[in-house]
């Protein structure tokens, strides 16, 4: 299980199922279901090989290893892991794509200042 | 009367059981005079709209990303898989649900891209959705926007590999084998699609009709690059 290096973060198990909009000021792990919107203005999420989140995300950075169907907004950075399947926009800085990752959908690079900058692929 | 998995399992070679130890998937790179022309006008503009047919490709995304365009990606072949699309005809015969097919993929407003890639998709799409998905680009796509495919010759045997393509330069293509298991199978029974038929020239200017132009590219290797425009 590859959980956020900060050392304070949100967990959401495999069991759990939550319907509605989240938000908050520390990094959040999704292992379980998420259905509405996560709002997570300065902070990371992940989604867990586990995970399923059928959300609108925006986040600092969002590091996808499970299901996620929504748009997502990262302010620095998206990673796709090799087992992740996104079904969604994807609207940040920097962006990592794992072999394997599925994606259906549009990539928009695009740094503060307005300039596009180049993703990288792992 | 054939099951649904009977009906999949004919769109893949049967020679390709992924077993341990099984050879990395082959890959093999080559010059593209289409992705040359693409590139033209990638470099010449700024803020396109690029739509991806293939396998998610990090390359992909990292070249038409930095180049300053918008970059979607859509795997049309391994979404003709999906069983649920498939729909009894009047004879009893299985088909696939075409109207179904295009509420659930290529969902755009019209006029929205500037470049297409194709790749090699209509060689290796079940019939009845070839011709409704090149009509669905045509909606999608802005006047003047290009549509870059590729197809075999009839030098292509029917175990033809089928390849994705990452671009790896302005006029190179980097080529992978495609593998991926069918569904209701298990990740370690991955199987390579198989060529469903060969094109010839008349029949691609009948694909394309409602086009503006259409320009062939022939190369050494067996297959034709079509670039189109709209």
């Amino acid at each position: 299980m590859d959980t956020p290096q900060t050392g304070e973060f949100a967990h959401i198990g495999k069991s759990v199922v939550i319907k509605g909009e989240l938000s908050g000021s520390e990094d959040l792990y999704v292992d379980g279901n998420v259905e509405g919107k996560i709002e997570l203005r300065n902070h990371s999420l992940t989604v867990g090989a586990n995970g399923n989140v059928k959300a609108d995300v925006s986040a600092k950075s969002v590091v996808i290893q499970g299901k996620l169907c929504g748009t997502v907004i990262a302010s620095d950075r998206v990673e796709l892991r090799k087992t992740a399947v996104v079904t969604g926009d994807v609207t940040t800085q920097r962006i990592a794509i794992e072999e394997g990752a599925f994606l259906k959908g549009k990539v928009d690079v695009e740094k503060e200042s307005g300039k596009a900058a180049a993703p990288s692929s792992s | 009367m054939a099951s649904v998995s009977d009906n999949v399992m004919k769109f893949f070679r049967r020679s390709s059981s992924q077993t341990a130890g099984e050879p990395a998937l082959r890959r093999s790179s080559r010059r593209s005079s289409g992705m040359g022309e693409i590139s033209r006008l990638l470099n010449s503009q700024e803020g396109l709209c690029v739509l991806d047919m293939g396998s998610t490709s990090a390359n992909n995304i990292r070249f038409f990303t930095g180049k300053g365009h918008k970059n979607y990606s859509e795997d049309l072949l391994f979404s003709s898989l999906d069983p649920a699309l498939r729909i009894q005809d009047r004879e009893g015969n299985s088909v696939l649900d075409s109207k179904k097919f295009l509420e659930e993929n290529l969902v755009y407003p019209n006029a929205h891209f500037d470049i297409v890639l194709c790749w090699n998709l209509p060689d290796y799409m079940e019939e009845g959705l070839v011709k409704p998905t090149i009509d669905r680009l045509w909606s999608v796509m802005k006047p003047g926007g290009y549509l870059l495919a590729f197809f075999h010759t009839r030098d292509a045997g029917p175990d033809s590999i089928c390849y994705r393509y990452h671009v790896t330069d302005s006029d190179m293509l980097d080529m992978q084998e495609v593998k991926f298991a069918a569904p209701g199978r298990p990740a370690s029974e991955k199987q390579s699609p198989r060529l469903q038929r060969v094109f010839n020239n008349r029949h691609i200017e009948n694909l394309f009709r409602d086009f503006a132009s259409i320009k062939f590219f022939l190369a050494r290797d067996a297959i034709r690059e079509v670039l189109v425009v709209r």
